[in-house]
């Protein structure tokens, strides 16, 4: 144990070190060149390690999962587009796909429902209560998705109707004269599903809260005095005044919310491990790559979850570029 | 846009406990922040206390829940739930730490804290030099495709890390990668790589130009100026990274499950799921496990959310 604390401390120290004679030698190298040239290449040299980087370990990949999504299970002989008819149309597949798609509308939704509402409220409250309130919100956000579902175990735990319920949900529902139910294992209306969407709900609404806290706070107060003074309702001049200033804001954690998600695995692989209808597009991934031993047909639910991001990678590119315009 | 009007005023709660001091504070901070209470003084109405209140109950009752099951002996956890010890006086003398002792004598989570620690401290620092450095050029330098790398950096924000997994298995095992801590740093270090250079520019960008432009007279090389001005006015942003990296990587299940996977160099997410998995007779020390491998990442982000938030509203929200 002390040789993997050591090891660690000469891996941050190496790495940094590392990073530091890299940028060093490199700066050195650069600077024995005639000033022209050295101007000219420099900049490169600052972004090189940053980029290669992110050329090994997403873009390479990226290529390759591509040419992999081609082939067959083990990549060794290409077999056309079969990976994805066969995910197409296996009706598991079509499951996870509108599984997925109820998790990305529903969490960033809620996500943003209650960040919203929490926002609001604790803007109104003494800075104590405020900070107090807003802190126990953002909290979640440091919990590990499998620790959540640790959490949440004893919320929607089920045990026999003999016993006492040890879940939170299932005794408060005995209490009121009903047989316990297995939540997790209810897949009647999606049910548990949604509870699975509660938990991520539970982590993101923190998220959601600190970014539209601060673009309500950038309201102009002049303009909230104003209609104050015009006699409009709080009611009307949140939907009518704040809601469309922080329109922007909305769109970019509703956005930011939905990526999280579309990437997220975890929950589901603790609590479920995608049994009685809750499986969604990132842990089918796992499950072809590791229990089907499949990397053509994880390759191909990459290429369609890739797919699904396009339009919102498209969006974050018109949206940085504005704001660089606007700089 | 501005700094400080894009930063909420939240931070470590408890600083200002002293009633002189709280009667003083928000006529100040709504001056300073541009909030909009009714009136900067008068108390907020009573049902948006009650509202408030009832939320963050709801938002807090769960993990209370599961610190007070992981204080509680097995036959006593299997035989009502945790709310019993506000119904039974007795319940709440029965508490004890004695799940936290067989925690660590029966399982290795101590171990999978050092292998947390071991793979969360490179995989955090190290990018963040890397990524400062092309954050600079993109910031203060001008070259050919700038702008389009820029925009490829953003494009790379949205990818997921899925697409990397079999490719990279492939590449780690020529090397005999797979299962060592090395495999973990290098993932981490070129998944955060986009988000650290994204966060680290928009931060630099915010800083006055004039700076270099006159260290640049003075003979300042690139490299100097860098090391002797930026570095150290970036560090808001280059904390504010190491904390999202740092909770996000001590809190990944995905990369340490696919590079590292169960064995000696497990991680505590890949040894929590492993309790997960052995339901029943393990109850006790699945809920204190739990706990055990919270304590560290909310300690970090109580005490440095000022920064946290800093990072996530900078180039996010128009001041």
């Amino acid at each position: 144990m002390t040789i993997t604390i050591l090891n660690a401390i000469i891996a941050v120290v190496c790495g940094v070190a590392g990073a530091v004679v890299l940028f060093y030698v490199l700066n050195k190298l650069t600077e024995l060149l005639p000033s022209k040239p050295q101007e000219l290449i420099k900049p490169y040299v600052f972004i090189l390690p940053a980029f290669a980087a992110l050329g090994l370990f997403l873009v390479y990949p990226f290529f390759q999962t591509l040419v992999y999504s081609f082939a067959n299970a083990d990549s060794t002989a290409f077999i056309g587009l079969e990976n994805y008819t066969r995910l197409l149309s296996s009706p598991n597949f079509q499951t996870t796909l509108f599984n997925t798609f109820l998790w990305i509308l529903i969490v960033p939704t809620f996500s943003i429902v209650f960040g919203l509402l929490i926002a609001t409220l604790a803007d109104r409250l003494r800075p104590t209560g405020e900070k107090v309130s807003k802190t126990l919100i953002f909290l979640p956000l440091a919990i590990s998705a499998v620790g959540s579902v640790a959490i949440f175990r004893l919320i929607y735990n089920a045990v026999p109707a003999t016993q006492n319920q040890t879940g939170l949900l299932n005794a408060i529902w005995v209490a009121l004269g009903n047989e316990p139910v297995a939540f997790l294992q209810t897949p009647d209306f999606k049910l548990n599903s949604f509870l699975l969407m509660v938990i991520l709900v539970w982590t993101q609404a923190g998220f959601a809260m600190v970014l539209l806290s601060a673009a309500i706070k950038g309201v102009p107060t002049d303009t909230l005095e104003a209609a104050r003074i015009d006699g409009a309702g709080e009611g009307k001049i949140f939907f009518s005044i704040v809601i469309p200033q922080i329109r922007a804001t909305l769109i970019t954690v509703f956005i930011t919310v939905l990526i999280g998600v579309l990437k997220t695995f975890d929950v589901v692989y603790v609590a479920t491990n995608g049994g009685f209808g809750t499986n969604i597009i990132a842990l089918n991934f796992y499950q072809a790559l590791y229990v089907q031993r499949d990397a053509g047909a994880a390759a191909a639910i990459v290429v369609i979850l890739m797919l699904v991001i396009v339009p919102f990678l498209i969006y974050q590119i018109r949206q940085f570029r504005a704001e660089e315009a606007a700089r | 846009m501005s700094q400080s009007t894009t930063v909420p005023p939240v931070s470590n709660p408890g600083q200002t406990t002293d009633p002189g001091l709280t009667a003083i504070r928000p006529r100040k901070r709504r001056k300073d922040s541009g909030g909009h209470g009714e009136d900067a003084g008068a108390p907020a109405p009573l049902w948006v206390k009650i509202a408030i209140t009832l939320l963050c109950l709801l938002w807090i009752i769960p993990v209370f829940g599961l610190a007070i099951t992981s204080l509680r002996d097995r036959t006593d956890a299997a035989a009502a739930g945790w709310w019993s010890i506000f119904t039974g006086p007795s319940q709440l003398s029965r508490l004890t730490v004695e799940n936290y002792v067989q925690l660590f004598q029966q399982t290795d989570m101590a171990r999978a804290f050092v292998n947390s620690l071991a793979i969360t401290l490179p995989a955090t620092i190290i990018p963040i030099l890397i990524a400062a450095f092309a954050a600079y050029a993109f910031t203060f330098m001008e070259f050919p495709f700038r702008n389009f790398l820029l925009v490829f950096i953003v494009a790379l924000l949205v990818v997921p890390n899925q697409v990397a997994f079999a490719p990279i298995l492939n590449i780690y095992g020529q090397f005999s990668l797979n299962g060592q801590f090395a495999a973990a740093w290098l993932a981490h270090i070129g998944f955060g790589m986009a988000l650290a250079t994204y966060l680290i520019r928009n931060y630099m960008a915010t800083l006055p130009r004039e700076i270099i432009e006159s260290a640049k007279i003075d003979g300042a090389t690139h490299f100097q100026t860098f090391w002797k001005l930026i570095v150290p006015m970036s560090t808001p942003a280059l904390a504010s990274f190491a904390i999202f990296q740092f909770l996000w990587v001590w809190n990944d299940l995905l990369v340490a499950l696919i590079f590292i996977g169960p064995g000696e160099n497990q991680p505590l997410t890949v040894s929590l799921v492993s309790l997960l998995g052995q339901q029943g007779q393990g109850d006790q020390l699945l809920t204190a496990g739990a706990f055990f491998t919270m304590v560290l990442p909310i300690l970090v982000f109580l005490s440095l959310q000022r920064y946290f938030v800093r990072g996530l509203t900078a180039g996010s929200v128009k001041g």
